[in-house]
């Protein structure tokens, strides 16, 4: 027997009853729809994080205190203090290092800030005016920090989007007033332009301050918090972390590196890190999904086993005809094969069409992936051929005497 | 007659039930020539079912052989028998068993579709046996659309398909009325008339009148085989004129 007439056949076997083939395929629908929603789910939260990650700057390698097998990776500002000014201002002049564009010293504290009746806490970073290049800073209204306000230490900020409304309220223009970090009072010379993000990457949620400022007057230290590094393009990037490290080693007199009382990362670094992290939250509900696709695959092999057992008489008609076990074989894995496989098609249009939802109501960039949608469909076809196996064997198996006096 | 179609020698069937041996089949031996309309008659558990599944190829006997059609199908292995019984045996059933909520076409189309027929020769034969069987108008009905004697009919007609060497029917009045009843007996002495073998299994005397010979079984022996005396005549007209439609 032809391949399609048999094909035909199990179509129209599955046709008599649509109630119970939509309700066996609805299992193999839920399952391959929630694999394809909840990856492309857990893809759009890596795309997301990744573009928030580049957004603080590219090319960027950060050089912080404390070494990195000290378990203290990053110290709170002031723990550490084996990075000075003097560091910063050497690399910056340094010839022997050719790959890097700007630095830019920082320190950063949590602080309290008050304007009037209004305070908020937030983070106050002391900076050059190579942070406004390094990290990708521009200045909505006013100016951001200049190299004189650093050189004479003026009381004046640039705050973040954030920040200016918290402190003054939607729509107004802070330029030119006052707030008070410490006791200190500082004027407000400009507004950073909104960089978005959210937690622990909410760049507008920040407050700029001249770095002997915030070193001397807010938090009493002379070492720095970290210094961020810009290199001149991303091929660069580790010949660039090679350099610095072996100069700051040789200026802090260390000969072993792995004693190093620094450590060096680059904006990659954190993006794989950040990438292996969604990684594993995506094939956690990847996970999660399969099983939801393992009990729908269950729910085919049960219906099939049904269906055998309902048409026990058809089948010793069929075979007392002269079909052949491998015709019966064939017939019922046809059947079970064009069930999973409908019910993957299906279920990847609601999974495409779930995950476009859940990126809109999220606002999360939208990430298909194609090999994920050929892997669920392989999926469900697999699964056609794996539960469908065991019933259809049974039936090939059923003695046609036995099969047409069953009742 | 001919020669024997069907040649059944010494022929046991022993099934073991709860450790004990019961032969259904102890020793049976007969022939059956071309042409021949048989009624195999005896009380339930005389082992008529048993002898039925093995003529029909369903089974296979215990021990003793069975040459159908010159072909020895007692040892057969499961899809050798598969392509017996489509080839050389009609099957009539008591209940039919159609596929239900087919249409006639489909369902005698069926066994020819297993021997991989060509789907318009398929239709083509389907066609010219329903005609036979007074279904001319009825192809496109499904099953459960027709009476009880019509589906019986539909089942004839796909006996019929595969040209086989015996039809084999197993009590196929039973779940019919008497009226209906003699439309399918009226049908097999038709196509006996035009040569087919019929065997047919039943345990109604009336019905076994209508063959030409009757073989009885009793615990599964043979206690009688002879010639029907009595065999049920047909109306000569009715015979004419279903004739031409052949």
């Amino acid at each position: 027997m032809e391949f399609t007439e048999l094909l035909l056949e199990s179509l129209g076997t599955l046709t008599l009853n649509k109630l119970r083939t939509g309700l066996a395929m609805l299992g193999i629908v839920i399952g391959i729809g929630s694999v394809i929603a909840l990856i492309s789910l857990g893809q759009s939260s890596q795309r997301m994080i990744e573009s928030q990650i580049q957004s603080l700057g590219s090319n960027l390698l950060t050089v912080s205190p404390g070494a990195q097998n000290s378990g203290a990776v990053r110290g709170a500002a002031g723990s550490a203090t084996s990075l000075t000014n003097a560091d910063a201002e050497a690399i910056k002049n340094s010839t022997s290092i050719t790959t890097i564009r700007n630095v830019s010293p920082e320190v950063t504290t949590r602080q309290q800030v008050i304007a009037g009746r209004n305070n908020t806490n937030t983070q106050v970073v002391g900076v050059t005016p190579a942070y406004a290049e390094v990290h990708k800073i521009s200045v909505d209204t006013g100016a951001f920090i200049s190299e004189q306000d650093v050189s004479s230490s003026k009381k004046v900020v640039v705050i973040g989007p954030q920040v200016a409304t918290d402190l003054f309220g939607e729509g107004v223009n802070p330029v030119g007033q006052t707030l008070r970090i410490k006791n200190g009072t500082f004027t407000i010379i400009g507004v950073t332009a909104s960089k978005g993000g959210s937690g622990f990457f909410n760049q507008d949620d920040i407050i700029f301050a001249p770095l002997p400022v915030v070193q001397k007057q807010i938090m009493g230290v002379t070492s720095l918090g970290s210094i961020a590094l810009e290199a001149n393009s991303a091929e660069v990037m580790t010949q660039a972390q090679d350099e610095v490290g072996y100069f700051l080693l040789e200026r802090h007199k260390i000969s072993d590196p792995t004693a190093a009382d620094f450590s060096i990362f680059s904006q990659n670094d954190i993006l794989s890190t950040a990438t292996q992290a969604t990684g594993t939250f995506t094939a956690l509900l990847g996970g999660i999904a399969a099983i939801s696709l393992l009990v729908g695959g269950i729910g085919i092999m049960n219906i099939m086993l049904v269906t055998v057992t309902e048409r026990t008489r058809e089948i010793g008609l069929r075979k007392a005809l002269g079909a052949k076990k491998k015709t019966v074989i064939t017939q019922f894995l046809i059947e079970a094969i064009v069930l999973t496989f409908i019910g993957g098609l299906i279920g990847v249009v609601i999974g495409i069409g779930a995950s476009l939802l859940l990126s809109t109501v999220l606002s999360m960039p939208f990430a298909l992936s194609l090999p994920s949608i050929g892997l669920a469909i392989g999926v469900s076809g697999a699964t056609g051929v794996i539960f469908g196996w065991y019933p259809a064997r049974k039936a090939a198996n059923l003695q046609p005497i036995e099969a047409l006096r069953y009742e | 007659m001919s020669q024997p179609i069907i040649k059944i020698t010494d022929v046991h069937k022993i099934y073991t039930v709860g450790g004990q041996e019961i032969a259904a089949l102890d020793g049976v031996s007969f022939e059956i020539c071309k042409g021949e309309f048989v009624a195999i008659m005896g009380p339930s558990g005389s082992g008529k079912s048993t002898l039925m599944h093995m003529l029909g190829a369903l089974d296979i006997p215990t021990s003793g052989t069975y040459v159908l059609d010159g072909e020895d199908v007692s040892a057969a292995s499961d899809d050798e028998l598969a392509d017996v019984r489509n080839q050389k045996i009609g099957f009539i059933f008591q209940a039919f068993n159609l596929l239900p909520r087919t249409t006639a076409l489909k369902n005698v189309s069926l066994p020819m579709m297993y021997a991989g027929i060509h789907k318009d020769e398929r239709e083509r034969r389907a066609k010219k046996y329903l005609e036979l069987v007074g279904l001319g108008d009825r192809i496109f009905n499904t099953s459960n659309q027709l009476s009880g004697g019509q589906q019986q009919r539909v089942a004839i007609a796909r006996a019929l398909t595969m040209s086989p060497s015996i039809l084999l029917a197993d009590e196929p009045t039973g779940n019919l009325p008497t009226n209906q009843s003699l439309e399918v007996m009226k049908i097999f002495q038709e196509l006996n008339d035009e040569g087919h073998t019929v065997v047919m299994i039943t345990h109604e005397p009336e019905i076994a009148e209508h063959a030409k010979r009757i073989i009885v079984l009793r615990d599964g022996k043979i206690i009688s085989d002879q010639p029907n005396s009595k065999r049920r005549s047909q109306d000569g007209q009715n015979n004419k004129s279903s004739k031409k439609k052949s």
